[in-house]
This record gives structure tokens, C-alpha cells and sequence, in this order.
């Protein structure tokens, strides 16, 4: 392993969260403080308990689903797009580093700071409602796959883009509709029988479902089914980018 | 081991079809400065960025000290500093981190005193911690040069290193790439000025359309190449060549009316100065002067039409016909 070449990329790509850090962190929290004076007061007031929760308590799962998701695609795309874009990358190609190391340091970097900003998320959260998480250790497991799984798809959608706005399409137009359509506001259960059939296709409810249970003990599927999706979505995630990275696909000519 | 780069049979064709090189063979010997000449588009980056792994060959092998650079790229890359062509750097960055991030990138642990004396050699301690967008093309370009050699590597690749810059940077360029060399390093430049080669290679590779068409020691290439002519518009017209000017080899144009003088670049610039002088001591009086040089292009030109007409079919003479 080089492993001073990981700590550099590592490093790196946080130094350059840290020179944003303003905006990556209070856009989040200013959202997310927007979500509970709205869903939260407003209408969760008027919205009875869901699953023996309050409203407001009953979204936190899937609010921080929807930012550790967008967060860690935006996060791993933008890492590994830039320096393609400005053609940096050359010296990441030309260095002695394996594609294991090279996975490792930039997905590891978009994961952690999606995790940080989840963790800031579920601090704000708490100021809002009372919050209680019934399975830690599988709340922790939970984020920190998701977060792994989804810098993974970062990756590959940043070597994938080959302009601004394909690397902005994909979180606007896939990411964003799943996650809202993927039971982070509601239970699939409150859903029309043949919507939520269509629900089971969406990849998003396994992901909040499973993590709703980490918090609250109750699930719109089981929690073994999400935990293997989410297994799933590392593997398939892993192996294109693992894919990319052996046959140079749009890094090397 | 004598080479320390060994490329063999290596061909490139890219996705669009366009087969960038043919089958080449180069032996890089070890601690030699080696400049690879070549026109736009002759395959001079391809190369290089194959044998540092930016793009993958369609065909052939390249070692590196031994190690294969598929199969043993760790090896291999550690050994070798790639300045690129284009000033690519980020743009936000300080060339204090910038310099370091590539250290760690080869692997090294981080030796602040020898980024510090790295940073003295090529004029950059003052800057190192200005952000890289706040300098200016020739600061780039060394900024480059800094971080390919951040790692202490045993070969540098320099994809055009003196392209935009002014005389005082190339001067300082040149000396860097001596003092390298005397430390050891292998040195591989790309160039299209003859004369940059010539003040700097040991070696001088040829390349056109994908094709190593020579390899030679400078010395030997230079004589070939670097023929330079003075021509004389005489006052009054010369039946023959005064004995007196006979160790000159002049030759008569223009019936008499010029007087041609055929000289090496490499002659020492008296050379020149003696001969107009011993003109007036024989009493022969010119008009006008000039020197041409034959132009890279026409040697390029000459020795890709050499080569065809070597291969002996008909391609080569159709070619010269049209
Ligand atoms: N990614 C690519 N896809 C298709 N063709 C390419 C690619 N990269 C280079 N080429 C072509 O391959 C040929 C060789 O290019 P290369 O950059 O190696 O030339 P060069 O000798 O470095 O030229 P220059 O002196 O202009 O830098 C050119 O005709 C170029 O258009
Ligand atoms: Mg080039």
C-alpha cells in the first residue's frame, strides 16, 4: 500500500471542503432547520403520529438520508471530476497508486465529510424534536455503508460526466426525486396499495427504511432485506468503479 | 543493464482510429540526456504518456529499470517526473502544498528541507505559498518542474519544457537539466527548436508521423542537420576561388556573381569573422550577405522522403512525383 499517497489525496480533497466550509455546512443545516419549521410545526401539527412517532421526529431518519445521499454523490463526483476537468489528473495517473488506493482515498474523503455533515444534521435535528435512536450501532452501520455506496456512485458519475452538467444532472433528475419518492417524508404504508408496489422498485426505501428502524424499531421493509440492498448497492457500485478504473474508461486514452 | 528505459515494438491507435505511432523501438541509456524531436502531431506525447501511464498501448512493451510498466507500474512510475506540456495546476492551491501533495503522491515521506532547497534551485521559495492562479506561465512552468521532481525521481520526462518561455527561463531550464544530469538523472525532452536540442542532447530521436525515424548522437546528427550556408553577393564576379581561400571550401553561384561559403552550426563563430577578413586581405569586395539555414521543417521534410525512398516502393516515389 502507499500509504503516503492515500493520506495525500485524502487530505487533500478535505482541505478543500475546509476552504467551502462555510457553505457545505450551513446550506445543510439552513435546509434542514427550513424542513422542521415547515414539515415539522406547520403541517406536523396538524399530521397525527406516524408509527407511534411524532411527524416531526418520524422525518429525521429520512432527512438525513436525503443529505448523506446527495452529499455523497456530490461530494465524490465533484472530487474526482475536477481534476479530470483541469487535467491534473495526470499526475494521479502517472503516480505509483493502485486503483484500491485510488478508490479508497477520494471515496473516503466524500464519505466522511457526508458523515460529518449527517452527524451536524442529526444535531440540529435534535434541537427540534426529541430524538430517539433504538439500534446505534446499526444507525451507525447504516450511514456509514450508505455513505461509502453512494461516494462510490459519486465516483463513477465524476469520471463518467464529461461537462458541469451532466455531474449536476444526475443528483437533480435520479438522486433528489428517489429520495423524495422513497418514504423519507412518509411511510410507504400510507400509500395507494399499487403505489407501493411501485415504491418497492425505488433503491432509496430500502436505504431510509432500514435506517428509520435503526432509530425507531419500525420498518416499511424488513431490516435484513435492507441491509443486503444496501450490501448490494456497495458491491454493484464498487465493481463499476473498480471496472472504470482497469480498462481507463474516460481517464485514459 | 546499459538502457534504463526500454520501449519495444510499441504502437498507439487511438479510439478515433488514428494511429498515433508505428512500432516503435527506443533504448534510453541510463544518465543520458535524450531529446526527442518531431513536427506537431508526431506522436512525441503519446509516447511519453504511455511509458508514464496516462494512456494504454495498443501494442508493444516498455520497461523501466527492469520493470515492466503494466505489470510492475509501482516500480516503475516511482522512478520517473513527468513535466507535462500543458500548464495544468490547480488553480486554488499553494505551490507549497501543491509541490508537497506530489511528494506524497510517489510515495515519499514529506522532507521539508529538500522541497525547500527544490524550491530555492528553481527560483520559487518566495513564492511558495502564493495560490498557483496568482502566477504567471513561466512560474507555472516551474512550479511543474518542482513537483515532478518532488520525489527525488531517477528519470524526468519533459513534454516541451521551453514552449512560451523567455530566454532567461530557458537559460535557467538548461542549466537545471545539466545539473540533473550530472546528478544522475536520465533526461528525456521534447522539443521542436534544433537548436535547443543541440544545446542540450546527447541523444537526438527523430519522430514523424508515429515513425522513429533516426536516433543518433548529436555530434554525428548535427554535422548531418545543422549545415548552415553564407552567401556573399560579390562586387565585381570571381572566375575561380583564390588559392588563398582554399581551406574554406567556397564555392562559386550565380556565374561568378556569389561566392557560397558551407559551415556547421557548431563552428566556432571566428570561423566566419577569419574568413571575411582574409576576403579583404585578397582584395575581393561583396555587395551583400546572407546565411540560410535549412529549416526544421525541411529536415523533417528530408528525412521522412529519405526514409520512403529507403523503403524502395512505390509509395515513397509516388509521393515524390506529385
Ligand atoms: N486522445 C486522442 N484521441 C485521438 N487522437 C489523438 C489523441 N491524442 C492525440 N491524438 C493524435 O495523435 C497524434 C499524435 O499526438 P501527440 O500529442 O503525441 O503529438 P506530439 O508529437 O506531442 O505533437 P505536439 O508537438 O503538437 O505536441 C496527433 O495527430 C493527435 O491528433
Ligand atoms: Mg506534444
Amino acid at each position: 500500500m502507499n500509504w503516503h499517497a492515500v493520506r495525500s489525496i485524502y487530505l487533500f480533497e478535505m482541505a478543500r471542503t475546509r476552504r467551502t466550509l462555510l457553505q457545505s455546512v450551513l446550506a445543510p443545516v439552513i435546509t434542514t432547520t427550513l424542513y422542521f419549521v415547515v414539515f415539522g410545526s406547520a403541517i406536523g401539527a396538524r399530521i397525527p403520529e406516524v408509527e407511534g412517532v411524532s411527524y416531526g421526529a418520524f422525518i429525521v431518519p429520512g432527512l438525513i438520508m436525503l443529505n448523506l445521499l446527495t452529499q455523497s454523490v456530490s461530494n465524490a463526483s465533484f472530487g474526482i471530476f475536477f481534476p479530470k476537468f483541469s487535467r491534473t489528473i495526470y499526475e494521479i495517473l502517472s503516480a505509483p497508486v493502485s486503483h484500491f488506493e485510488i478508490v479508497l482515498s477520494y471515496v473516503g474523503a466524500a464519505a466522511t465529510k457526508a458523515v460529518i455533515l449527517s452527524v451536524i444534521i442529526l444535531a440540529t435535528a435534535a434541537f427540534f424534536v426529541p430524538l430517539r435512536i433504538e439500534h446505534p450501532l446499526w444507525m451507525i452501520g447504516f450511514l456509514l455503508l450508505t455513505a461509502v455506496s453512494f461516494s462510490l456512485l459519486g465516483f463513477i458519475l465524476g469520471i463518467w460526466a464529461d461537462n458541469f452538467e451532466k455531474l449536476q444532472l444526475v443528483p437533480l433528475l435520479i438522486i433528489t426525486p428517489l429520495t423524495f419518492l422513497g418514504g423519507s417524508f412518509y411511510s410507504i404504508d400510507m400509500l395507494p396499495a399499487a403505489w407501493r408496489t411501485v415504491s418497492l422498485f425505488n433503491p432509496v426505501v430500502y436505504l431510509v427504511s432500514g435506517f428509520r428502524w435503526s432509530f425507531y424499531g419500525s420498518a416499511d421493509v424488513a431490516v435484513g432485506v435492507s441491509l443486503g440492498m444496501t450490501l448490494l448497492f456497495l458491491g454493484v457500485f464498487a465493481g463499476i468503479a473498480t471496472w472504470m478504473l482497469r480498462t481507463g474508461y474516460r481517464l485514459k486514452p | 543493464m546499459h538502457a534504463i528505459i526500454s520501449i519495444s515494438g510499441l504502437s498507439k491507435t487511438y479510439a478515433s482510429g488514428f494511429a498515433a505511432l508505428k512500432g516503435v523501438d527506443l533504448d534510453i541509456r541510463r544518465g543520458e540526456i535524450f531529446a526527442l524531436l518531431g513536427p506537431n502531431g508526431a506522436g512525441k506525447t503519446t509516447l511519453i504518456s504511455i511509458v508514464c501511464g496516462l494512456v494504454r498501448a495498443t501494442a508493444g512493451r516498455v520497461t523501466v529499470d527492469g520493470h515492466d510498466i503494466v505489470r510492475d507500474y509501482r516500480a516503475a512510475r516511482a522512478l520517473i517526473g513527468l513535466v507535462p506540456q500543458e500548464l495544468t495546476t490547480d488553480a486554488f492551491e499553494t505551490v507549497w502544498n501543491t509541490v508537497s501533495f506530489t511528494r506524497g503522491l510517489f510515495g515519499k515521506p514529506p522532507d521539508p528541507a529538500y522541497l525547500e532547497r527544490l524550491l530555492k534551485d528553481l527560483s520559487l521559495w518566495n513564492k511558495k505559498d502564493a495560490k498557483l492562479m496568482m502566477l504567471s506561465g513561466g512560474m507555472k512552468r516551474r512550479v511543474l518542474i518542482a513537483k515532478a521532481l518532488s520525489h527525488e525521481p531517477r528519470i524526468l520526462f519533459l513534454d516541451e519544457p521551453t514552449a512560451g518561455v523567455d530566454v532567461e527561463l530557458r537559460r535557467d531550464m538548461w542549466q537545471l537539466v545539466r545539473r540533473l544530469r550530472d546528478q544522475g538523472v536520465t533526461v528525456i525532452l521534447t522539443t521542436h527548436y534544433i537548436e535547443e536540442a543541440e544545446e542540450m542532447a546527447d541523444r537526438i530521436g527523430v519522430i514523424a508521423k508515429g515513425e522513429l525515424i533516426l536516433v543518433e548522437d548529436k555530434a554525428a546528427l548535427m554535422r548531418k542537420l545543422g549545415g548552415k550556408q553564407l552567401t556573399l553577393q560579390l562586387a565585381a564576379p570571381l572566375e575561380a576561388v583564390p588559392p588563398a581561400l582554399a581551406r574554406y571550401g567556397l564555392t562559386l553561384g550565380k556565374g561568378g556573381a556569389e561566392l557560397i561559403y558551407r559551415y556547421e552550426a557548431e563552428t566556432e563563430d571566428n570561423a566566419i569573422a577569419d574568413l571575411l577578413q582574409d576576403l579583404g586581405a585578397a582584395g575581393i569586395a561583396f555587395a551583400d550577405l546572407h546565411t540560410t539555414q535549412r529549416s526544421l521543417e525541411e529536415i523533417f521534410v528530408s528525412l521522412v522522403s529519405e526514409r520512403a525512398g529507403a523503403d524502395g516502393n512505390g509509395r515513397g516515389a509516388g509521393e515524390g512525383a506529385r
